[in-house]
């Protein structure tokens, strides 16, 4: 177990150390996004810009402009609302090479509420033009993720969690932005995309970010007990989006299910729904929360009352595939 | 008024000559003399370009072309038209980003792209669009347009200027009403706290926004005073003062960040125009248009195209 934060810490310093170009900022919040782990080992190169965010955003512009690679952390509310216009205007309207890493998203913040709990973010940087957005599943992820974040030329937004969570990124595997993961079977994405279409060789179909590749993960297992086939496939990389791999899943299920713990709209399963909705129309199911705002509580808790978990994601499943609605 | 293909042609060899003279100088800029008559041809292509595209901010152009004529033919800014990114160039930051007409002007006539361009403001295709587009003109430092962010990324310039022990200059172009923003006085903040005296702001004080004075829209108070109190050095200035201009220009303010406060007119140089708030996003069409056209003429421009 082991948090997405922390590794992001980690690989800051590593990635500082392979170049000089790399500068952090934050916004009074370091010792929580773990970017104070890169301003204890670069001090020259770390920039606390204090509690205004929106200023960030800009000095960061100004930064990427003039030759550095910034990295630019707060919690993923402020990362990506209150500073939306500054990044809309200063940094994806100018294609600079900001990235910004935030932490806090979802839920699984846990009991300081939904005033902290980034439900939004993915829409909101999802729609901007240029904009790359990564949602990793673990540790893991998030190292490879960062890696290419910096390596890539352009703005990215990538977004972690708070909580501690196990590994399942397979180790050995690569990140790519732009492509998914096949998670379950053990085949990979280009098999998969490869499979004749015209073979149904999956009852459903799971697409998740974040946290819910897990509890995805996990409730394939479930019903593959119950005999139902399933295939899960990580798409950590929401933009570019994987249309390739999401196409060929849909096209060889009975039921796609697309998971975040995001606003069911506008996230993830917005981008599958507007995939296949213009080339292969699917029955999909969209898991994550239902247009309303979180609350306090253990991160746990919270995921299970808003049917984030494993259990409810199965239940839903089965749910869908056990009536003979044509829409869901 | 000179026929379009003949301005288009001295305006282009007026270009050339100008970075000549900026080389033979060696950077130490032009007398006043020659940077007002840079001036009232800046005046001159934003009346033509707005009058043209037949929409636009005339008023706020108008009133920093003097400012914007200093800093630009003055040898005041480091820049090399050839070499639009060159590393070691002062970066100069629109943050009123709707004042567009008078750095594009500015641009041309420093040589980074044709004269005749400017007649393409705001039409479809052109690189010249309503404000400032980074990606699409060379010697645009930024995109700008959304009030209040200009700051904040040349301070993110200095920032970097430091980290690299550079000798280049950061200066932004604030409005008066811009700085009701709270995202300038964030940005104002971060500079005095990194000490960044390599940047300089001017702010064009010409109390005018869209809805009417700066003072009854949303007074502003005293500029200076809250700059000082952030923790700047600041200046205060005649706008249209060529002499004073280059002379805050040329000051330095060590340790601290330097904002000059230049009192302009807004809509100067065309005297219906100057000091009415309608012509901030309004542009002169028909007899008006002429009219304004007449105040700003170059007499210069025909001379020297015989």
């Amino acid at each position: 177990m082991k948090a997405a934060r922390d590794a992001y810490g980690e690989v800051l310093v590593e990635l500082g150390k392979e170049n000089v170009r790399i500068v952090v900022l934050d916004a009074d919040l370091s010792s929580s996004t773990k970017t104070a782990v890169f301003g204890k080992a670069f001090p020259d190169r770390f920039f606390n810009m204090g509690i205004a965010e929106a200023n960030m955003m800009g000095v960061a512009a100004g930064m990427a402009r003039a030759g550095k690679i910034p990295f630019v952390s707060t919690f993923a509310v402020f990362a990506t609302g209150r500073t939306y216009d500054q990044i809309r205007q200063s940094i994806a309207y100018t294609g600079f090479n900001v990235k910004i890493v935030a932490t806090h998203g979802g839920l699984t913040v846990g009991a300081d509420g939904a005033s902290h709990q980034a439900l939004e973010d993915i829409a909101l940087m999802r729609v901007l033009p240029g904009m790359t957005v990564i949602v990793p599943s673990d540790a893991e992820e998030t190292k490879l993720a960062v890696r290419a974040a910096a390596a890539h030329t352009g703005p990215v937004y990538i977004r972690l969690g708070r909580e501690a969570v196990p590994q399942v990124f397979p180790a050995g595997s690569s990140f790519e932005i732009g492509k998914g993961n096949v998670l379950l079977p053990d085949v990979s994405r280009e098999d998969v995309i490869a499979a004749d279409p015209s073979s149904r060789r999956f009852d459903v179909s799971f697409i998740a970010c974040g946290v819910m590749v897990k509890e995805c993960l996990d409730a394939a297992s479930l019903l593959e007990a119950q005999g139902l086939r399933c295939a899960v496939a990580g798409f950590a990389s929401v933009k570019p989006f994987d249309a390739d791999l999401c196409m060929a899943l849909a096209k060889g299920s009975r039921l796609v299910v697309a998971a975040e713990e995001h606003s069911v709209i506008g996230g993830l399963g917005g981008a599958v729904c507007e995939c296949l909705s213009g080339s292969h129309p699917s029955r999909v199911l969209r898991i994550g929360v239902e247009d309303r705002f979180g609350e306090s509580g253990p991160a746990r808790e919270l995921l299970e009352a808003y049917g984030l978990t494993a259990d409810s994601v199965a239940r839903r499943v089965r749910a869908v595939l056990d009536t003979n609605q044509t829409t869901v | 008024m000179p026929g379009k293909d003949r301005t288009t042609s001295t305006d282009e060899r007026g270009a050339i000559n100008m970075s000549k003279l900026q080389r033979e100088t060696g950077g130490s800029g032009a007398g006043v003399e020659h940077i007002e008559e840079m001036a009232r041809r800046l005046r001159y292509h934003i009346i033509r370009m707005v009058g043209k595209a037949g929409s636009g901010h005339p008023g706020g152009s108008l009133s920093s072309s003097d400012i914007v004529a200093a800093l630009y033919f003055g040898g005041v800014l480091r820049v090399d038209p050839r070499n639009p990114l060159w590393s070691e160039r002062d970066r100069f930051v629109l943050s009123k980003g709707h004042a567009a007409p008078v750095l594009y002007a500015a641009l041309a006539e420093m040589g980074f792209f044709p004269v005749d361009v400017l007649l393409t403001l705001r039409k479809m295709g052109s690189p010249l669009q309503g404000h400032p587009d980074c990606r699409k003109v060379a010697g645009v430092e930024v995109s700008t347009g959304s009030l209040g962010q200009g700051l904040s990324i040349a301070v993110g310039m200095a920032l970097a200027g430091k980290l690299d022990k550079k000798d280049y200059k950061v200066w932004a172009l604030l409005g008066d009403g811009e700085c009701q923003e709270g995202q300038v006085w964030e940005a104002a903040m971060a500079a005095a706290h990194y000490k960044l005296d390599n940047l300089r702001i001017i702010i064009d004080h010409n109390h005018l926004q869209i809805d009417g004075p700066v003072d009854r829209v949303m007074s502003v108070g005293s500029l200076g005073d809250k700059f000082r109190a952030f923790g700047w050095e600041v200046l205060s200035v005649d706008g249209h003062d060529i002499r004073e201009l280059l002379e805050a220009y040329r000051r330095s303010s060590e340790g601290k960040p330097l904002a000059i406060v230049a009192e302009t007119v807004k809509g100067k140089g065309v005297k219906f125009m100057e000091g009415v708030a309608a012509w901030h996003g309004k542009v002169p069409q028909g007899e008006e248009l002429d009219r304004a056209l007449a105040e700003v003429t170059i007499r210069e421009t025909e001379e020297r195209g015989q």
